[in-house]
């Protein structure tokens, strides 16, 4: 059953995943990326990352894709097509990321993985909340306040970098 | 549960996923699309650190937390870049990779 | 000594007029600067009278000799247990001496240069300018030992060129600065070598070790030999070296009467008065050493102290420039005082020299800068310094005509004035040590009667000129400073000098010597008849005389050709011989390596710019391309080796 399910969803990351970044309307391609996100949040589903996958669906299906669509919406057509890209361009760049494939591949496949653990995780909300408040060992404390700190110092830049005038 | 599936096919197709990811970035012209290739990269190293997490190390959430950490960059570093786009294209009416190049030598 | 305590504020005092003269004074009206730094030195000069009445009539004396007394002395730098640096006071009959020279002549100058400096640019500058020099020297003839004087000997060559280069926008004014700083660094280097050596052989700075006739300093250094002399000779010669700089001894003397482009009464307190006699002051500071373990070098001061003084006074002759004329005059009896202590002995009556000269550097002091306040009082009535273009100005300056009188009658060695009891011991103590010394020395005195009376007759008398304007008598601050050194000038002759300041410290009781005075004084007279023919009223004497000596007129004229030799031997050898192929190295080789790297980097960065094509995906591509390349090589083709 799982075997089966993990199959759809491996199918389908690649499937859109390979539609997001060759379609040549840019909203489908966005919409494209939507599904690879859903099929990603499923996996963590499927690994019993609850919350993380439920952070998956909101933040990126939620946030960052109406934040794509709504750029793509400023920034052009909604009917345009984009170019189609030089051919040379292509192949070049399939070759480099198939080589790069097939070495992390033949990397991977021969490589001896230690055996699976079968612990459950523990990744309920209350342990979560607890390790990223901790500062002892395994606590976030501290990253979780710098990511604070950065999202606070990315929220001010981008209100300065897309004011309309510099004054 | 997941014992049948394992985990080097969760990071093969992370592998494929990113390599796409990286294709997309070499080919695409439009920096809207060249930043969802990004965001396929970063979704599929997630997948990478949640299935090592999973199988190898589940009694600690390290990689969980990657996971959760990327996430929250991601969206920053989404918005900051969205941001540009939109001031690059009020400058110069397009937002192609190959125009901006003002930097150059 | 508690009581001496107070002296340590004198240093204070005029450091912090030279701080606020400096900082604030260009902001406040000039008038302010002046007064302050006057009412610095008065107070300066009242702490000095007093420390020299406590210490000469109460605390000097331990039993019949005066000793040094160190208020304090304070540890400044410590390198190790032995090599230290000390800040501190010494008092002794030469360093009281000093003060009172210092703060009179210093006091004097302020005075006279409230009127003289009037509505100048730079007012307060100045005054700031006299205040750090007034206090470098002080804080130089207070040192505790050589270090610190070497320091203050520094400072006060610093504020010399400052004041030297006062007149800033003046093309001649900046060269002569340059040219006195970079003479008297020169022999300082002499001087510091001289000084690091002496530490060395002697393991210390502190005077009060290094002139103790019984101390461990004395001996040292006297067997290992270095060009034929001792190491210690060596080291006193290169101290002498300083000295000579700083005092203008020949063939170091270039810069004194350039240096006369500065304010005249900065050339009255630096360069007539004061400075020029840190030399003197500083071989009398040695003198133990000197006597005990450096007779040969002794030899050389004297020597070189007697030629100079009579050289100077031949090109004294000559000059046209009254500022020149009287920094000629200058040079000379500085000559006077370095042969003195050059022919002087130790203790007793062979100590003579020694209180001769500090003798005569106290009277000269006086006279000497009261004929530069008067040379200054005639160039503010007429402005003009030529001798040439002036005469019969005594109806006009009567106060300047008599004060200025008194300086020639004085410096002649004309009794009763000052001059003459100085004058009188230092060639008593000729007499004895060295004839031929003691010869060059009287006619030198007969040449020094003859240019001052030619310098008086020519101002004072002489041809009647017709001036654009009615001089007029300087204003009163300068007068009253005239007057005081005039009084100075004439009657510190008759302080019993020997009785406070002698070569052991004993009092020396000392008389005129009537079969040395009678002679000298016929000379000076002779001297003065000469002039007056010559002078005191126009006639074509003069040149009936130059043109009949002619040729050797001319090299006088030109000063022995001493500037033009210095030229030649820096421009036309150092310059040509080694500057120019050191800078032909630095320009061609350093630089052209420099340049070269430069070059070929600008070359290859304009080749290989075009990769920075600014394409994103360019870059991308690379990098990939790149790490797959490495991640190759690394696992399938090293791992397999």
């Amino acid at each position: 059953m799982e075997t089966t399910i993990f199959y759809i969803f491996a199918i389908v990351i690649l499937i859109f995943s390979v539609l997001a970044v060759t379609s040549r309307r840019i909203l489908r391609a966005a919409v494209y990326f939507l599904f690879v996100l859903l099929a990603v949040a499923g996996l963590f589903f499927l690994l019993s990352f609850n919350f993380l996958a439920a952070v998956q669906l909101t933040v990126y299906a939620g946030g960052i894709i109406v934040l794509f669509i709504f750029s793509i919406m400023l920034t052009s057509q909604v009917n345009d097509k984009l170019e189609p890209i030089a051919a040379k361009k292509i192949i070049f760049s399939l070759l480099a990321a198939i080589a790069g494939a097939v070495v992390c591949i033949s990397a991977i496949m021969t490589y001896r993985f230690s055996e699976p653990k079968n612990i459950e995780v523990d990744a309920g909300m209350k342990t979560i909340g607890k390790y990223l408040l901790s500062y002892g060992e395994n606590g976030y404390a501290l990253p979780f306040e710098v990511i604070s700190l950065l999202l606070l110092a990315s929220l001010i830049g981008a209100i300065m970098i897309a004011k309309r005038d510099n004054t | 549960m997941i014992e049948n599936i394992g985990i080097e096919k969760f990071v093969i197709l992370s592998t494929l996923m990113f390599f796409i990811g990286v294709y997309g970035f070499l080919v695409r012209k439009n920096l809207i699309t060249i930043l969802i290739s990004v965001e396929i990269i970063l979704n599929s190293v997630n997948i990478n650190f949640v299935a090592f997490n999973k199988y190898l190390y589940p009694e600690n959430l390290q990689g969980q937390f990657f996971a959760l950490f990327i996430i929250a960059i991601a969206a920053t570093e989404a918005s900051v870049a969205i941001a540009i786009f939109v001031t690059l294209y009020r400058r110069i009416k397009m937002i192609d990779v190959e125009n901006v190049n003002k930097m150059k030598y | 000594m508690e009581i001496f305590n107070i002296t340590g504020i004198i240093p204070i005092i005029l450091f912090a007029s030279f701080l606020f003269t400096g900082l604030a004074g260009g902001r406040l009206k000039p008038m302010v600067s002046g007064i302050t730094g006057t009412l610095s030195i008065f107070i300066v000069t009242a702490v000095s009278y007093y420390t020299a009445y406590k210490y000469f009539f109460e605390f000097g004396k331990a039993g019949n000799e005066y000793i040094k007394i160190i208020p304090f002395n304070l540890m400044w730098l410590q390198f190790n247990d032995t090599l230290f640096i000390n800040m501190g006071i010494l008092l002794d009959p030469i360093s009281v001496m000093m003060l009172i020279v210092i703060s009179t002549v210093s006091l004097m100058v302020h005075l006279y240069s409230l009127g003289y400096m009037k509505g100048e640019t730079g007012f307060a500058r100045f005054y700031s300018f006299l205040s750090l020099f007034t206090f470098s020297m002080i804080s130089l003839v207070i040192s505790t030992n050589l270090f610190q004087t070497y320091i203050f000997w520094e400072l006060v060559g610093i504020s010399s060129y400052l004041l030297i280069g006062y007149y800033y926008s003046k093309p001649s004014a900046v060269a002569a600065s340059k040219k006195a700083f970079i003479v008297t660094r020169f022999a300082d280097l002499g001087f510091l070598i001289g000084i690091l050596i002496l530490s060395y052989i002697t393991k210390t700075f502190e005077y009060t070790t290094l002139t103790d006739p019984n101390g461990s300093a004395i001996n040292q250094g006297s067997s290992v030999l270095f060009l034929g002399l001792s190491a210690m000779n060596v080291t006193l010669i290169l101290i002498f070296i300083g000295c000579a700089g700083k005092s203008a001894m020949f063939p170091l003397h270039i810069w004194l009467p350039d240096a006369m482009e500065g304010p005249t009464p900065v050339s009255a307190l630096i360069h007539a008065a004061t400075m020029v006699v840190a030399g003197v002051y500083l071989i009398a500071r040695l003198f133990p050493l000197y006597i005990f373990s450096g007779a040969d070098a002794l030899n050389v001061i004297a020597f070189i102290g007697t030629f100079t003084s009579l050289f100077a006074a031949l090109i004294a002759t000559t000059q046209m420039d009254i500022k020149r004329i009287l920094a000629f005059s200058t040079i000379s009896q500085i000559g006077f005082m370095i042969m003195s202590l050059g022919v002087s002995g130790y203790g007793d009556t062979n100590g003579l020299g020694f209180t001769a000269s500090m003798f005569h550097l106290f009277t000269h002091a006086m006279f000497k800068a009261l004929l530069f306040l008067c040379a200054g009082a005639v160039i503010h009535a007429i402005h003009l310094n030529n001798l040439n273009e002036m005469g019969g100005l005594r109806k006009y300056l009567p106060v300047t005509h008599i004060t200025f009188l008194i300086a020639c009658l004085a410096i002649s060695g004309i009794p009763p004035f000052s001059g003459f009891f100085s004058k009188d011991e230092i060639l008593t103590a000729a007499f004895a040590k060295n004839k031929l010394i003691f010869t060059t020395a009287l006619i030198t005195a007969g040449i020094t009667a003859f240019y001052m009376f030619r310098l008086y007759f020519g101002i004072f008398w002489n041809k009647e000129v017709k001036y654009d304007k009615t001089p007029h008598e300087a204003p009163k601050t300068m007068t009253t400073a005239l007057i005081i050194l005039a009084v100075g000038s004439a009657i510190t002759g008759f302080i019993p000098f020997g009785n406070f300041v002698s070569s052991n410290g004993v009092p020396l009781e000392s008389h005129i010597h009537f079969e040395i005075a009678i002679p000298a004084v016929i000379t000076a007279l002779v001297g003065i008849f000469v002039a007056y023919i010559f002078y005191k009223k126009e006639n074509n004497l003069p040149v009936r005389v130059s043109s009949a000596v002619g040729g050797l007129y001319g090299i006088i004229y030109r000063k022995f050709f001493i500037d033009e030799i210095y030229i030649f031997i820096t421009k036309g050898l150092i310059f040509r011989f080694i500057s120019g192929p050191v800078v032909w190295f630095d320009r061609h080789i350093v630089d052209g390596t420099m340049n070269g790297i430069a070059f070929i980097t600008n070359l290859v960065s304009e080749k290989i710019k075009y990769f920075q094509s600014g394409q994103v995906q360019q870059y991308a591509y690379v990098m990939l391309s790149g790490i797959i390349i490495i991640v190759i090589t690394v696992i399938y083709i090293l791992s397999n080796l």
